[in-house]
């Protein structure tokens, strides 16, 4: 069996079990434990397959590149995508269920793929692998207007968004005369406007992905409208691949072009980017009625965040960023699944739909503290390691004092609609009456999925070295003695 | 020493657990009395051939700030021993079997506070009594009910509150200059803590600040004109037990203020504002004489009268600073002066408060009556009742044979070779006392018998009871006043 | 170890109170509490106070994550164990002054319970990250408790204390995170970045870097004019919340200033006293008059509180011995008498009644129907008001001695403000339990609980005995200032 195939064997199994379950869905017409079980049973295999035989080396002149950091990183999206299949299973109807999973399995090895490369073709290959199924199932409601016009509006700004990705890579390409990260690094400065010109695009259609400010306009509406579950893998899954492929652009790639706070290069753009999208997503979420939506202003407010932490310029930062956006993507899944487990109950995920949820259900709503005070940076959370972690990385460049202090201010004020969120929840007392009155009929996989995300989030908080240190040890130089073995002989 | 602050304590505690008010009542005159004999005990065994501070006791309290529990006493602190032990349970007898066990509790409290003061060695000890002592009056002042009262026993407590913070601002001062609280150390720096002051602060004004400030302090509670507003208030508006207390013994302790703490520290001082001090004591003597004349409440009355008693102790006092001591011809005078203080100041404090006691006893009788033109002629109804208050009406007065005079006399003596113009014009205070007590006398025991008190009960046998130690004590002191003299002959 | 088992007594207790039914609730809650202060208290006594002795005892040093230079770092010096006994008397007190609630107790002793593990963390620590993690637990329980068991005006009390909290820490952590970067010495460890062989950080960055983190800190101690979360923030509270805001959490805030800011900056610190102490002074005397103006009696406490922390700020600013000394005494001191303060108004009196205004309240004769608390409440008044006898005199007096050596002209507003205080308190005493005049018959009253009692007499009791002994908690407090962290603020001068 030739080393590539055998490296890539995770993937495979992958693609095995989503062909299978496509079938399975097409064949059987209400397969839904079957097609859940087949899904989970593939996705652990392909996790299984990663953590104890992973591939290590570079193929196809970089197209495929399996480090250690993008083991690490595959399992965590293979992780996240799981949990997408279990929400998924509890919230989704009958009709095209199989389909469903179907697609996030296809999304999930998109996510993978997109890990594992350094080359830009690649890249937008397996973006598009990713986004297309992620726009199909936000437009699995398709008999609402709201979500369908969500979904409608995700697919335009993201085709557009990846229009621009591609011309700006053929651009690339045509000055450089290579697709290659590594070999554009040795590149000198942006001298060519054309060069540079497909920089400024690439950038864009990643920008677009992370949902940073400019490129955020279709988050809120996407979140809200789109189905739980999928919002889940949207905000999880697709940013932390996102963030990881940014973060290999930049300062794989563009190393040499970062610039600092006095010098043009990418450093001050995404300074300026990463302060519009903080202010942008905490002051918005100021005001909002419905939960999703506040995720997702949320989610532009802590990709503001993110981009602080590249903005810095120095590939130290890598690991800052990473903990902070794995730890991101395992709160706002939680919160997420609380979000759709309020929903059976409640039939919306309004504010008012939270109230008395600590009578009814109080482990959830302490999960929910948990998630919403993560994000809110309070320790003893993960959620506030990594930002301290982040900030601290960042302030190693002293020309970031402004930014950091403006993060510092509005993280602060973000506590305020967190505060509220959980006010509803653990505060206000249900409706009379209400459908909280007899205990929540809620799906116990969800909840057993959602304790364990936020006691994961706990425990990366008191002890940030269980996630800390293989991120950092995977960064280094590998030697000889740690190549991986492969599955297959 | 110790013992004696804490034996009113320990009867305090009893009083407020005994059962019934009148058991509490009884249990604490036991106590005070003991009291009385306790310090009785101690004037006796002083030794006067050596004088000085005896009966020390000393122990380190807290260290780091320099505060020690030091006590100890000399002639003139018994003597105001002596007087708080007197008066005590004279007032609180003179209340009456009816009185509320609180205020039972209070008066107790109040006088183990005021042997506190009286025996302090250390400014924070000293002080912590001082300010311990205004939440047992405050209350006591306050607790005849009316809203007047109210007023004024809050009155009191802020401006008295007020002063003592001034006072301990300056000892602050003086602590961070010389290093300790200690009086008596204190006392033997003298004139150099000025200087200290000043050095220490780098400032030339320093010494006249704490100065200002501690006078401040004392000024508050003697008082001196102009702050002894809130007196007439409090005294008028408290019931007559609690006056006697306020007027025996809490008006002592401005006094005592002054010959502890500021005359031995400051001597140059008030050497050198001995002109601005006398015309102040000068002020409060006509001032309050003046007013005195023109009111027509006895107790207001009264209270005027108070103060201007112990302003002819300023007056004293002041003349002493006034000449400093090595010019021998002026010894003789600061002697005379100096005893003639602190005899007025026991004999006023007995005086006054034997007056108001008789004050409360009409009062009692008339319904709460006390304006002078409302009686008349009471020496035909209540002939015993006439005589004792007349007795001590003219003790007040410093008529010859009475406890009042052999102190007037002596400060009058004194000051006038000393300060020879200050006396003559206080003088004028002496004629004008004279007109208002007689008047006062003239008004309720001569003259036609109004209708309405043909019926005036005189004074009860247990009254007169009560009343008669303090009479014989104004004859026995007017005729032989060697008994307290041989007490502090070396002040 | 010792030190530890303060904080997980408490974290471990609110666990259990959150599993176990909700009858045992309240009485988990007091073990733990009661737990928590055994540990404290042995701590204390156990500390070695010889001259010889090291300056920080019990000293647990841990590595946590070496990739930032964070480490797991406790102990306590005299400062911290007089702070951490205070924590566990209020703690103790506040369980006692809770133990009627009714509504859904296990949320609410968890909570509380969280506060007191926070608190007891903050005191002990000795790395900037960890004394910041126990700085933000503290944050969000007070929120919860105050909009859920809250009263007047709640959820805006509770949102705007939180919030103040919230951007206190936020500059706090802004401060603490340029100082890490900026030390060069990549670690957290505050005796490693306070140590004098160190050279110590620039003027420029001191300058700003001072007021920053000060002013973090100060916000939560009642800095004027950063204060008016407070008064509205202890009003709305349940008593026991406002026992410990006003207790304990205040004095997390002074606390912080003193070890942190104060140590690591002396060239900022210098820059800024004068202008905090004026604010300080400020705050004594403003603070002061506007609670005379006060209608509801829980505002006067309130007031009286941020009068109360200027004094602790004033003293802190005047970097002698004296005035520090004394203002830690005063963190104590005033962490008991507000408590007390706060338990009558809130427990004995509002619970009962319902009305905080003092003039409905002077109506109902309370000295007659509720003795106890009459008598509580003046034995309260008169330790505020700074009378002998009681922890405040010591600690005010000390502190306005240090106040004259160092800025002598601060002492007439600082002495106007003792005067108004003594006239509020003494007011506001007078007219709610013994107006003149008689009172029509008093609607009878439920009388006080024993535990009530209790509460009110452990605390009564820690006034009057720092009161008479002070040197039992001064001599540590004075020892701390010798080490070399303490050492660099005292500059200069006799004590």
């Amino acid at each position: 069996m030739s080393p590539l195939l055998a490296a890539l064997a995770p993937e495979a199994v992958l693609l095995v079990t989503a062909l299978a379950v496509l079938g399975l869905g097409v064949s059987i017409p209400r397969a839904r434990n079957a097609a859940t079980s087949l899904a989970l049973v593939g996705g652990i295999l392909s996790a299984a397959t990663l953590r104890f035989c992973p591939g290590g080396g570079v193929f196809l002149g970089g197209m495929i590149s399996l480090t250690p950091l993008a083991g690490i990183l595959q399992l965590v999206v293979l992780g996240l995508a799981l949990v997408a299949i279990v929400f998924a299973a509890d919230s989704f109807p009958d009709a095209h269920f199989a389909e469903a999973l179907a697609l996030i399995l296809f999304a999930a090895l998109g996510m993978m793929l997109l890990c594992a490369t350094d080359d830009l073709l690649m890249i937008f290959l397996a973006l598009e692998l990713t986004s297309l199924p992620l726009y199909v199932l936000a437009a699995f409601e398709k008999s609402r207007q709201a979500p369908a016009e969500a979904a409608l509006k995700y697919f335009l700004v993201g085709s557009v968004s990846a229009a621009f990705l591609l011309y700006g890579i053929s651009l690339i390409f045509g000055v450089t005369g290579t697709t290659n990260l590594h070999a554009l690094s040795s590149f000198p400065g942006p001298g060519d406007p054309l060069l540079l010109a497909g920089m400024v695009m690439v950038l864009c259609g990643f920008a677009f992905k992370v949902a940073a400010v400019p490129f955020q306009l279709w988050a809120p509406d996407v979140y809200e409208g789109a189905p739980t579950a999928a919002a889940a893998l949207i905000a999880s899954g697709s940013k932390v691949a996102a963030v990881f492929i940014l973060a290999k652009f930049l300062f794989g790639g563009l190393g040499p072009w970062a610039g600092s706070m006095g010098a043009p290069g990418w450093a001050p753009v995404l300074a300026v980017a990463a302060a519009a999208s903080m202010v942008l997503g905490n002051l918005a979420a100021l005001v909002q009625s419905n939960v999703k939506r506040l995720l997702a202003y949320s989610a532009i407010a802590n990709g503001g965040y993110l981009l602080l932490g590249l903005a810095s310029g120095e590939p130290a930062s890598l690991p800052a960023v990473l903990f902070y956006v794995i730890i991101y993507a395992l709160t706002t899944a939680g919160a997420f699944g609380v979000v759709i487990l309020v929903e059976k109950s409640r039939g919306g995920s309004r504010l008012e739909d939270f109230d008395g949820l600590s009578k009814s259900s109080p482990g959830l709503a302490i999960c929910l503290l948990v998630f919403l005070m993560s994000l809110a940076g309070i320790p003893p959370l993960a959620g506030f390691f990594g930002k301290f972690y982040l900030f601290a990385t960042a302030l190693e460049n002293p020309g970031l004092i402004w930014l950091v202090a403006l993060a510092v201010a509005l993280n602060a004020i973000s506590l305020y609609y967190y505060l509220i969120v959980l006010k509803h929840a653990l505060v206000l007392p249900a409706p009379d009456g209400g459908h909280f009155a007899a205990p929540a009929p809620t799906p116990t996989p969800t909840r057993a999925l959602v304790a364990a995300l936020a006691l994961l989030v706990l425990a990366a908080g008191l002890f940030p070295n269980l996630l800390l240190t293989p991120l950092t040890r995977s960064l280094r130089p590998a030697t000889a003695a740690e190549s991986a073995p492969a599955c297959l002989p | 020493m110790t013992i004696l602050t804490l034996i009113p304590l320990a009867g305090a505690l009893l009083a407020a657990l005994l059962p019934s008010p009148r058991a509490a009542r009884t249990a604490a005159a036991g106590f005070l009395f003991a009291a009385l004999g306790f310090a009785l005990f101690l004037a006796l065994g002083y030794d006067r051939a050596a004088g000085g501070i005896q009966f020390v006791e000393r122990q380190e309290w807290i260290p780091a700030l320099g505060v020690e529990y030091f006590v100890g006493a000399d002639g003139m602190s018994l003597m105001l021993l002596l007087l708080t032990t007197f008066v005590t349970p004279f007032a609180l007898l003179a209340a009456g079997p009816g009185i509320p066990r609180i205020h039972v509790v209070l008066i107790l409290l109040l006088e183990a506070t005021l042997i506190g003061t009286f025996t302090a060695l250390n400014f924070i000890h000293w002080f912590l009594f001082y300010e311990l002592s205004l939440v047992p009056a405050f209350l006591l002042i306050r607790s005849s009910g009316t809203k007047a009262a109210t007023a004024a026993a809050l009155r009191f407590f802020i401006y008295t509150l007020v002063g003592g913070l001034a006072m301990l601002i300056g000892f602050l001062a003086i602590q961070i200059a010389a290093g300790t609280f200690d009086l008596v150390r204190l006392a033997g720096l003298g004139p150099s803590l000025d200087g200290l002051l000043c050095a220490r602060f780098q400032w030339p004004f320093a010494g006249a600040l704490v100065f200002a400030g501690i006078f401040l302090g004392l000024a508050v509670k003697v008082p001196i004109v102009p702050f002894h507003t809130w007196l007439p208030d409090a005294y008028a508006e408290a019931p007559s037990p609690v006056t006697m207390l306020l007027t025996g013994l809490m008006s002592k302790m401005g006094l005592y203020g002054f010959l502890r703490l500021l005359l031995p520290l400051f001597p140059q001082r008030m050497q050198e504002l001995a002109a601005p001090l006398l015309w102040l004591a000068l002020a409060t003597i006509l001032l309050s004489a003046f007013t005195a004349l023109v009111q027509t409440d006895l107790k207001r009355m009264l209270a005027y009268s108070s103060i201007n008693h112990l302003g002819y102790c300023l007056l004293g006092i002041f003349a002493v600073a006034a000449v400093p001591a090595g010019a021998s011809s002026a010894s003789g005078a600061r002697d005379a002066a100096m005893t003639g203080v602190l005899l007025q100041i026991f004999n006023h404090g007995l005086t006054a408060s034997a007056l108001f006691c008789f004050a409360g006893f009409l009062e009692a009788r008339s319904g709460g009556l006390r304006g002078l033109r409302d009686f008349g002629g009471l020496r035909t109804a209540a002939p015993v009742f006439a005589g004792l208050m007349g007795i001590a009406l003219f003790s007040s007065l410093g008529l010859p044979g009475l406890n009042g005079f052999v102190g007037e006399f002596l400060i009058f003596s004194g000051t006038f070779h000393l300060v020879p113009w200050a006396a003559a014009i206080a003088a004028i205070g002496l004629f004008i006392t004279a007109v208002f007590l007689l008047n006062a006398i003239q008004n309720l025991f001569t003259g036609p018998l109004p209708q309405r008190w043909a019926k005036f009960p005189d004074l009860t046998r247990s009254e007169v009871a009560l009343a008669a130690p303090a009479i014989a004590l104004m004859f026995v002191l007017g005729s032989y006043p060697q008994v307290l003299i041989a007490l502090f002959n070396q002040p | 170890m010792i030190l530890n088992a303060t904080f997980l007594a408490a974290f471990l207790g609110a666990a259990l109170v959150l599993a176990l039914p909700e009858r045992w609730a309240r009485g988990v809650a007091l073990a733990a509490a009661l737990a928590g202060l055994g540990f404290a208290a042995s701590a204390f006594s156990g500390y070695d106070n010889a001259p010889g002795a090291p300056h920080f005892q019990f000293v647990t040093q841990a590595p946590w994550v070496p990739a930032l230079g964070i480490s797991f770092h406790t102990g306590a010096d005299g400062i911290s164990l007089a702070l951490l006994v205070l924590t566990g008397i209020i703690a103790v007190a506040g369980v006692l002054f809770s133990w009627n609630v009714a509504h859904r107790p296990r949320a609410f002793f968890a909570f509380y319970l969280v506060i007191i593990g926070g608190v007891y963390g903050v005191f002990q620590s000795f790395d900037l990250f960890l004394l910041f993690v126990f700085y933000e637990i503290v944050i969000i329980p007070k929120y919860f408790l105050i909009s859920a068991w809250g009263s007047t005006n709640r959820e805006y009390g509770a949102m705007k204390l939180t919030m103040y909290s919230a951007a206190g820490s936020a500059l706090v952590l802004l401060a603490i995170l340029a100082t890490s970067a900026a030390s060069g010495a990549h670690t957290f460890d505050l005796l490693a970045l306070a140590d004098p062989s160190r050279a110590s950080f620039a003027p420029a960055f001191q300058a700003w870097v001072f007021p920053v983190m000060f002013v973090g800190f100060a916000v939560l101690a009642g800095l004027w004019p950063l204060h008016t979360w407070a008064p509205t923030g202890h009003v709305a509270a349940p008593t026991a919340v406002s026992m410990l805001l006003a207790g304990v959490v205040m004095k997390l805030g002074s606390y912080g200033a003193l070890r942190v800011a104060m140590t690591l900056f002396p060239i900022g610190l210098a820059q800024w006293k004068f202008p905090i102490a004026v604010l300080a002074a400020a705050g004594i005397l403003l603070g002061a008059l506007v609670a005379l103006a006060q209608r509801d009696l829980k505002f006067t406490v309130g007031y009286s509180s941020i009068a109360h922390m200027g004094f602790v700020l004033l003293g802190l600013m005047t970097l002698n011995l004296s005035g520090l000394g004394g203002a830690v005494l005063q963190m104590f001191s005033h962490g008991i008498i507000g408590g007390l303060l706060f338990a009558v108004v809130g427990r004995m009196i509002y619970d009962r009644t319902h009305t905080r205004d003092i003039a409905e309240l002077g109506a109902m004769g309370l000295a007659r129907t509720l003795p106890f608390a009459a008598a509580t409440f003046t034995v309260a008044s008169v330790a505020s008001m700074g009378l002998p006898g009681f922890s405040g005199f010591i600690a005010e007096f000390t502190i306005l001695k240090g106040a004259w050596m160092a800025f002598p002209p601060l002492l007439i507003p600082a002495g106007l403000g003792v005067v108004v205080t003594v006239a509020f308190t003494l007011i506001a005493l007078q007219r709610t339990f013994f107006p003149a005049g008689e009172a029509p018959a008093p609607p009878p009253l439920p009388p006080i609980t024993p535990p009530e009692k209790l509460g009110a007499l452990l605390l009564m009791a820690a006034t009057l005995a720092v009161g008479l002994f002070p040197s039992v908690l001064l001599d540590p407090i004075l020892r701390s200032f010798e080490s070399p962290l303490m050492r660099t603020l005292i500059q200069g001068g006799p004590r």
